[in-house]
């Protein structure tokens, strides 16, 4: 299936969202996610399966004015 | 010194606030921000590179959140949409920290603030109980606006950002000062420690800065330097200076000279 992540089409196997996270090096890290629009808070993220079509944004700090 | 600003809920140490953009690591960004003494820290949200090393130092890491009040703010974002979901996000990754930067910026040249998506985007975060620190025009009455909004302060250019130009207007931060009762803190146009200090001595809470340190050629120096500056302002400040006068006013007594 395919999801987007950060603006990039990615093909990937069906999957909660921490299992994606830790593949990716990131769980644990200080990140925020945005699923569909919607902030995904870090406690949900063992419950929320990705399917098909959907949007993500990982963000973090850096630095600004 | 030991006097405190009330931000919102934050009591804040240090009447300097800065950015951590455009340095040139990671290193100096911490360097310079122990030498500013600054408590408040503002930082920017932006999309995760997903192919970086997991240990390669992350800006938290450097800028500790329980060492300084991290201030995310909402640079790049040209709607109240784009703002009000940054923020989001942004409190999300301080794990439920309110405090945010408001800034909605036109596309020109100038970035000047673009004020009609900013008192949107206030009005909405307000509302989803976040404490609003906004950028803004010299305006009085925008200024006067946001502080009726809800906002906790209120941040007027002192000229456009990273222009390092200095007050362009004066009278107009001292009018936004006469008018509001939240904090007044210039935010952008700031070049050298004079600048800072003039922003101090018109009565302004404090200043917020990030290129006239990150761009100086010693940016560590330059950080004590502001630190010094804004001390110094807000003491003249609360001093109060003398009069202007026309013509001079001898300074040695007059009477008992020898003759």
């Amino acid at each position: 299936m395919q999801v987007s992540v950060n603006g990039q089409i990615e093909e990937i196997e069906a999957q909660s969202l921490d299992s994606y996270l830790d593949s990716k090096l990131l769980l644990g890290r200080r990140i925020a996610v945005e699923l569909n629009g919607e902030i995904v808070p870090k406690s949900q993220f063992s419950s929320v399966i990705l399917v098909d079509g959907d949007v993500l944004e990982i963000v973090s700090a850096i630095g600004g004015g | 010194m030991t006097d405190t600003i009330q931000v919102g809920s934050y009591a804040l140490k240090s009447r300097l606030l800065v950015g951590t953009g455009k340095y040139r690591d990671l290193d100096e960004t911490g360097r310079a921000i122990e030498a500013s003494g600054a408590d408040v820290v503002t930082m920017a949200v932006r999309r995760t590179n997903l192919g970086q090393n997991p240990n390669e130092p992350n800006l938290l890491d450097v800028i500790s959140p329980d060492r300084y009040t991290l201030l995310p703010n909402t640079a790049g974002c040209h709607t109240a949409d784009d703002a009000v979901r940054t923020c989001r996000l942004a409190r999300e990754l301080l794990d439920g920290h309110n405090l945010v930067k408001l800034e909605v910026i036109s596309k020109s040249r100038t970035l000047y603030p673009d004020v009609v998506e900013t008192l949107n985007a206030a009005r909405t975060l307000v509302k989803d109980r976040f404490e609003v620190m906004v950028y803004t025009s010299d305006d009085p009455l925008i200024a006067t606006e946001l502080e009726a909004i809800g906002c906790v302060a209120v941040m007027p250019l002192g000229a456009p950002i990273g222009s390092g130009l200095g007050l362009q207007n004066p009278y107009n931060i001292r009018e936004i000062l006469d008018n509001l009762k939240v904090p007044v803190i210039v935010d952008a146009g700031v070049g050298t420690a004079s600048d800072a200090t003039v922003a101090m001595e018109l009565g302004c809470e404090g200043v917020l800065m990030n290129t006239a340190i990150a761009e100086a050629n010693d940016p560590v120096k330059m950080a004590r330097a502001m630190r010094l500056a804004i001390e110094s302002g807000r003491l003249a400040y609360e001093a109060g200076r003398m009069p202007r006068k026309r013509y001079a006013d001898a300074s040695s007594p007059e009477t008992g000279l020898i003759e």
